[in-house]
């Protein structure tokens, strides 16, 4: 893995690379996008918490494994110990926009690693352009996302995913507040620096870091992500948000949701999406993945123009589930 | 109680074509030719959204597709009972034959048949009527069904069902009261009834309160909000009675009543 040299590039530099070395047609590699040493289908991906593969399957059977939409698949959050979630309401429908306050229920690091490693591990896809277009498959890699409220939490998580095989890269979820400050890790770049760090020295699987939209210097936190020796950052993370019960007379309005707060997503933030990972881009030279409210692929080719190396789809996967197997198509019909 | 066959949903939205949006009182039944969508158990429900004008409403709603039991299916043609209510079912509302909307589904965990020998007893509440009609077509044999609804408009939504008894909460017509008063009367008789329900919050849980009081098998269809269907939001969380959360997408929307501790309140993304 690269050691972070903290170095500004060109918007754009910092792309995951075309494979256009292969000879037309001669191996399988043709028309494939490389990330962080992992060789990918295509430039989507889902973004963490937006597609569980397992229930999918029981829902569409088949069909989803062999039209499987991301290149690569990002679990939902997973803790050390295993979490229910925060009590309804969890969701409001904002204008054009989604919040959300799931509070990250997952089985624990230790069931998600006996029950669902082994369920996401052989993941394929085919790739959508070039000379292997729609005849060959290539390997999904599992990318699986920990959260932890400290740097030893984290180091736990980390560890573990560097000693399975079926896990391709480590993603870290760094919005979670910090105990003593109450600020979100990912906020704080000296706090993040330290835990990237902590979690750069366990594993030499490609560490991403999820970073979160709600801090007052994002760049800067992409920064310190990269000196702790991030191979890539991901963003936006949903923008706190909140919504209030309905006015009834007489009645002292609160918060609608279970958690108070919750997490915007969806197109209402598309544009606040486009100008951090523009930014960000601009700040640090390993890849970028950009998200945002991508809906179609005018939108996914916005962030790569902006400096992304993939593209995730997040809420739109809740509106149809193979969103991102019509913006990868599209996409690799442009020739990104 | 054997399942009735769960139906596995196409891997992607599908466009329909609607064939009608027919008022009835206080309801629209909207209908759209599916020939090609998989035929749903009892109890699944299909994601909607309209393929124009989903969005830039007032207040930029509605966003998300909702999520509707279907009601019934003949000749390839799926029926769906919507109330204008939201902005959802308003643009839903507005549709004509000839509009196109979109389709994820069939969805969740439908009804279980009634174990050989017990009278299944059908109770709905409102718009929730919807799911006992296909259940109703699909049980092929008699049963009881008892429906509740807030005045004479919306009573009108009993013509959905054959044979059904009628309470409403103004006494227009039919018995005058809530549904589950009818529903006592019938259980007071036949206590080895399996009872099947659908409606608001507060109708599921008189119905859960009095089934786990007498020990008579329930299935609740519960109605919540939710931002996908098929699992990945977990939006659509509902208490367990034994801890932690079922998703109404994946796990229901119909659910044993035993397996719950209450019927929460609505838990909706559209109050």
């Amino acid at each position: 893995m690269s050691a972070a040299d903290g170095a500004t590039r060109a918007p754009g530099s910092g792309r995951a690379r075309a494979d256009e070395r292969a000879a037309p047609g001669a191996r399988e590699g043709a028309g494939t996008v490389e990330f962080c040493g992992l060789r990918l289908a295509h430039r989507v991906i889902n973004g963490s918490g937006t597609f569980d593969v397992v229930a999918a399957r029981a829902v569409f059977g088949a069909a989803l494994d062999e039209r499987f939409p991301f290149a690569a698949y990002v679990s939902k959050t997973i803790t050390l110990e295993p979490r229910a979630g925060n009590p309804p309401p969890r969701l409001w429908e904002a204008a054009q926009g989604l919040i959300n306050s799931i509070g990250l229920p997952n089985k624990g690091l230790e069931a998600y690693m006996d029950e669902d490693v082994p369920a996401l591990a052989s993941l394929t896809t085919e790739v959508p352009a070039g000379p292997a277009a729609g005849t060959s498959r290539v390997a999904v890699p599992l990318v699986t996302n920990v959260m932890g409220s400290t740097a030893e939490e984290l180091v736990e998580l980390v560890d573990a995913c560097h000693e399975r095989a079926e896990i391709s890269a480590v993603e870290l979820n760094v919005s979670c507040p910090n105990v003593k400050t109450g600020l979100d890790i990912g906020a704080d770049p000296v706090l993040l620096e330290h835990v990237v760090r902590a979690t750069r020295e366990r594993t030499s699987k490609p560490l991403v870091v999820k970073l979160t939209p709600n801090a007052a210097d994002v760049p800067a936190c992409a920064r310190a992500a990269q000196a702790g020796g991030a191979d890539a950052v991901s963003l936006i993370n949903t923008l706190r948000a909140m919504a209030l019960t309905p006015p009834a007379r007489g009645e002292r309005r609160h918060p609608w949701l279970g958690g108070g707060t919750g997490g915007l997503s969806g197109p209402a933030l598309r544009t606040v999406a486009l100008a951090q990972v523009a930014a960000v881009a601009e700040s640090v030279s390993v890849p970028v993945i950009g998200m945002g409210g991508v809906e179609n692929t005018a939108h996914a080719r916005d962030l790569i123009d902006a400096g992304a190396a993939l593209v995730a789809v997040g809420t739109e996967n809740f509106r149809d589930p193979a969103a991102a197997a019509r913006i990868a198509r599209d996409l690799a019909e442009t020739g990104l | 109680m054997s399942g009735f066959a769960r139906a596995t949903a196409p891997f992607a939205r599908r466009l329909l074509r609607v064939t009608g949006v027919d008022p009835l009182g206080a309801y629209e039944l909207l209908r759209a030719a599916d020939p090609h969508g998989p035929e749903p158990s009892p109890g699944q429900f299909l994601m909607l959204a309209t393929a124009e004008r989903w969005g830039g409403g007032v207040d930029g709603r509605p966003y998300l597709p909702r999520a509707f039991s279907i009601a019934r299916r003949r000749a390839g043609e799926s029926h769906f009972l919507l109330e204008d209510v939201g902005p959802g079912t308003h643009r839903l509302a507005e549709l004509r034959a000839g509009d196109a909307l979109w389709a994820l589904g069939p969805l969740g965990r439908g009804f279980s048949a009634p174990a050989a020998g017990k009278r299944a007893i059908l109770i709905g509440g409102g718009a929730g009527i919807a799911p006992l009609a296909i259940l109703q077509d699909t049980l092929g044999r008699e049963a009881t069904v008892l429906v509740g609804f807030r005045d004479a408009a919306h009573a009108r939504g009993a013509e959905l069902l054959r044979g059904a008894r009628v309470a409403t909460d103004d006494g227009a017509i039919g018995h005058r009261g809530p549904c589950t008063d009818l529903l006592a009367a019938e259980l007071g008789r036949d206590p080895d009834a399996v009872v099947y329900a659908c409606g608001p919050p507060a109708m599921l849980e008189a119905v859960r309160a009095m089934c786990a009081s007498l020990s008579v098998d329930a299935q609740l269809a519960l109605e919540t909000g939710m931002a996908c269907g098929f699992g990945a939001c977990f939006g659509c969380a509902v208490p367990r009675l034994d801890g932690g959360y079922l998703r109404a997408c994946v796990d229901g929307p119909v659910i044993d009543a035993a397996a719950l501790e209450r019927v929460p309140e609505a838990v909706g993304a559209h109050p």
